[in-house]
């Protein structure tokens, strides 16, 4: 029961260029429409603003190309693979502030964790029903600990 | 060697078999699944209202089949250090 | 004890509403099996062979007697009368209905419990040691650090699809009553020639198809600042641990393959990134949980004198009470080893006298163990009498802790569908075998017994003095034998000794082991395990095998 399904992952093929627009953005800026190339190709040198991680990339390999970075797509090919979490994380900490859209297998119920390691647009394969879309996102009144949003956590409300 | 259908019901995880037209919480309820087996499972599966659902192997004659695999006679049976749970749906005697 | 102030009651109203939203939807087919099972799992609810089961998390192993009382009525009201004491400290229920399992969370959450992220790719319930907070040799109570990663670990958002499980443990003492090796991270809390508190930090160990011990990745860690560095344990895990095969996707996989100096690098690589984000709680944080867990005002004036003149009485007290670092005060382990019992097992009858019995006589607490027995850590001598004949009339006091039928035994086929063979009934026929002589049982001594129906090991057989592994041999249930294995401070992982036998051959074995061990031991408070590391497998695999 507990033996989840864990496919290869880390080998599936990179999908070709892609350019859907994210189904759910919270943004205010004006949505960025261009080619995202993948990790290869845009280190490559291409005059890409916008790159695409898969779950076995090194995020961190993109912190000296943040100036010319508008987006940066993570991929989720499995729900289950939850590398792109800290994708998106290390992204923040290192000061990133364009967008980092959450692509794939993106499931209702990961948003509200996504929203907080700093995703901001979500690709999902399946259309989100938005009801629950913001019933997942206002679940939790308080957090327990620091993410990449900036909400505080209980210990800080705690003692001021 | 005679195969029959079992799974899991979602609401309340009840262990059943199937009687040829509806589940039953009996194996003796069970009846004998042909080819039409696997074109079943691909359906209850599609149909996300029985958990699990597989064919098994059972032996003996329709009314008393007993699986041939210890799991599977548990299933039918309860568990075996508890024969006040039993189900009555397979003497736990037979594990 | 912990008591959850209004943050930590909302954040658990919240999570319960969202599940309920979850199987709402699930039950409505909005979403499919394949998605639904990760967010069950991570509420503790599995599908096992009768039913559904599901694990209510005992955070480090504390309840109060409300909670206890909770959990006989859960066991009353949606199950069948009973639940099982796992050694993960975690209590099981096996005949849950999905369909009330969200009236069941309201009633847990009514008294701060719940079962999230007791199953499931994340942090599990954390595990301490069942004496903390009342051993003479613990530097301080490791609680107050345990419900610190508790909080930290709740939802963590980076965490929470990591590529498998992951197991932290936290004690105080150098006696290791919670196998903290056999964790993905274990922590020892010490203290320096300054005085102030560290952990040792070990990583990687556990059970499973590859058993493997925990190894040191930094002896010094200060309090203030462990959260932070488990974080960065976690990322590093997280980014590189295997997803390709489940088998190997546990963190002792990574830091065996990398091996621990890179592993070491790694983490500190990152903890030198994220330390300075400020991720750790502040020192008001921490005064105000340990103040929770502060001593209770023991008696200065509790007599210290036991009367143990009724020789039943003073077997139990033998056997089962430990001394207390308070004069006056004692803790007494009840055993769920009763003869002819399922370990770990207590009806709701027997849970609401224990609930009674803490509150009355134990300052309102209940520890489990990971031996799958329960703990009232603080009694004062006098009452110990009272306590035990309350226990006797239920049957909760056989006077067998650590002896040779306080066996541990997973669920195995009787429940589990990973099993490949049952657990209970070995350990129900070994027990069998000595369960009426007292004291024989006592004249072999320490000898820890542990029965896996599978290769998960979540009897711990790996760890077991004699550990007892299920397999399926071309259908059939059989039974591997392995010795020498330990999951305290001595820490070591059990052998295989030779072929594997059925269930008769597997008891009758054990005897021979026994037996054998009794000629040869070299005093008689050599312990079998002992006996064991000084001759080696030959002799006693010559005592099985002829
Ligand atoms: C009945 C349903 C259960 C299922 C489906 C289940 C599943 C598993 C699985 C798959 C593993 C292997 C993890 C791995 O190697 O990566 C495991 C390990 C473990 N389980 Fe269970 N388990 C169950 C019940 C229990 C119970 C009742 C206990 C406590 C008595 C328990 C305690 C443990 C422990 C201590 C481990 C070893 C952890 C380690 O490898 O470090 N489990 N379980
Ligand atoms: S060891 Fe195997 S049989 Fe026993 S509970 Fe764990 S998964 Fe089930």
């Amino acid at each position: 029961m507990d033996n989840q399904d864990q496919q290869a992952v880390a080998g599936a093929p990179t999908p070709a260029l892609d350019d859907a627009p994210a189904r759910l953005r919270l943004r205010d800026d004006a949505p960025f429409e261009s080619p995202i190339a993948p990790l290869a190709d845009f280190l490559a040198g291409g005059n890409f603003a916008a790159v695409r991680l898969e779950p076995g990339d090194d995020a961190r390999a993109l912190i000296p190309h943040f100036g010319r970075l508008k987006l940066i797509e993570v991929a989720f090919p499995k729900f289950r693979d939850g590398r792109g979490y800290s994708a998106a994380r290390i992204l923040r900490e290192a000061g990133f502030s364009g967008e980092i859209r959450a692509a794939g297998d993106v499931l209702v119920d990961q948003l509200g964790f996504m929203r907080r390691v700093g995703f901001d647009s979500f690709a999902p394969n399946a259309p989100l029903d938005p009801g629950t879309v913001a019933a997942t996102l206002d679940r939790f009144p308080h957090v327990y600990m620091k993410s990449s949003d900036g909400r505080p956590p209980v210990w800080a409300l705690r003692h001021g | 060697m005679p195969r029959v259908l079992t799974g899991n019901r979602l609401e309340t995880g009840d262990v059943l078999w199937w009687n040829g037209s509806d589940w039953s919480p009996r194996i003796a309820d069970a009846v004998a699944i042909g080819d039409e087996g696997e074109a079943l499972v691909a359906r209850l599966v599609a149909e996300e209202r029985i958990n699990d659902p597989v064919l098994i192997d059972v032996t003996g004659e329709p009314g008393a089949f007993v699986p041939t695999t210890t799991r599977e006679r548990v299933r039918a049976s309860g568990p075996s250090v508890r024969a006040d749970l039993a189900r009555g749906s397979l003497s736990v005697e037979v594990i | 004890m912990y008591r959850y102030d209004q943050y930590d009651q909302a954040i658990v109203d919240a999570r319960v509403a969202e599940f309920k939203d979850q199987v709402a939807r699930r039950l409505r087919n909005e979403i499919t099996e394949d998605q639904f099972k990760p967010l069950r799992l991570m509420n503790g609810l599995y599908l096992q062979l009768h039913a559904y089961m599901l694990r209510v998390a005992i955070p480090y192993g504390t309840l109060s007697g409300t909670q206890m009382r909770m959990l006989a009525h859960i066991a009353r009201k949606y199950d069948r009368d009973y639940g099982h004491f796992t050694t993960r400290q975690n209590i099981q229920y096996n005949w849950i209905k999905l369909e009330q399992f969200a009236d069941l969370l309201d009633d847990l959450s009514k008294v701060e419990m719940h079962a999230f992220q007791t199953s499931g790719n994340c942090i599990r319930n954390i595990s301490s040691d069942q004496f903390a907070g009342a051993a003479a040799d613990e530097v301080a109570d490791p609680r107050p650090y345990a419900e610190l990663l508790r909080q930290w670990s709740t939802l963590h958002p980076e965490f929470s699809f990591l590529p498998r499980k992951f197991k932290i443990a936290v004690i105080a003492s150098d006696t290791d009553r919670a196998a903290i090796q056999l964790h993905d991270i274990g922590l020892q809390l010490r203290r320096n020639d300054a005085g102030d508190l560290g952990f040792r930090v070990y990583v990687g160990g556990g059970m499973g198809r590859t058993p493997i011990l925990g190894q040191v990745v930094r002896d010094w860690i200060p309090v203030g600042q462990f959260l932070s560095y488990s974080e960065a344990i976690l990322r590093v895990y997280n980014r590189y641990g295997r997803r390709d095969n489940i088998y190997k996707a546990r963190i002792k996989i990574l830091v065996t393959e990398l091996g621990i100096e890179e592993f070491t690098r790694q983490v500190e690589a990152e903890w030198a990134l994220l330390e300075p984000l400020g991720l750790d709680a502040p020192q008001a944080e921490y005064d105000r949980i340990i103040a929770q867990f502060a001593p209770p005002a023991f008696d200065p004036a509790a007599n210290d004198d036991l009367d143990l003149s009724d020789p039943d009485f003073r077997l139990w007290v033998e056997q089962n009470v430990h001394p207390h670092k308070a004069p006056g005060y004692a803790i007494a382990t009840i055993s769920l080893k009763p003869r002819a019992g399922i370990p770990g097992d207590a009806s709701s009858a027997q849970m609401d006298v224990i609930a009674d019995l803490a509150e009355r006589y134990a300052q309102d607490e209940i520890r489990v163990t990971h031996s799958q027995n329960l703990v009232l850590a603080h009694v004062r001598k006098s009452d110990l009498y009272a306590v035990w004949q309350a226990l006797e009339a239920v049957d909760l006091a056989t006077p067998n802790l650590d002896l040779v039928t306080d066996i541990i035994a997973c669920p195995g086929m009787d429940y589990c569908t990973l099993a490949n063979a049952r657990s209970i009934p070995i350990a129900q026929k070994i027990a069998a075998k000595f369960e009426n002589d007292i004291a024989e049982q006592r004249d072999i001594g320490e000898l820890k017994i542990k029965v896996s129906g599978c290769i998960n090991g979540c009897g711990h057989h790996h760890a077991g003095h004699i550990g007892i592994l299920g397999v399926d041999k071309k259908g059939e249930e059989a039974y591997q034998l392995l010795l020498g294995g330990s999951g305290a401070e001595d820490a070591s992982l059990a052998k295989i000794l030779g072929p594997g036998f059925d269930e008769n051959g597997i008891v009758a074995a054990v005897d021979r082991l026994i037996a054998f061990y009794r000629s040869a031991r070299a005093a008689p408070d050599e312990r079998f395990l002992d006996t064991y590391r000084r001759l080696g497998p030959a002799p006693f695999k010559a005592a099985v095998y002829g």
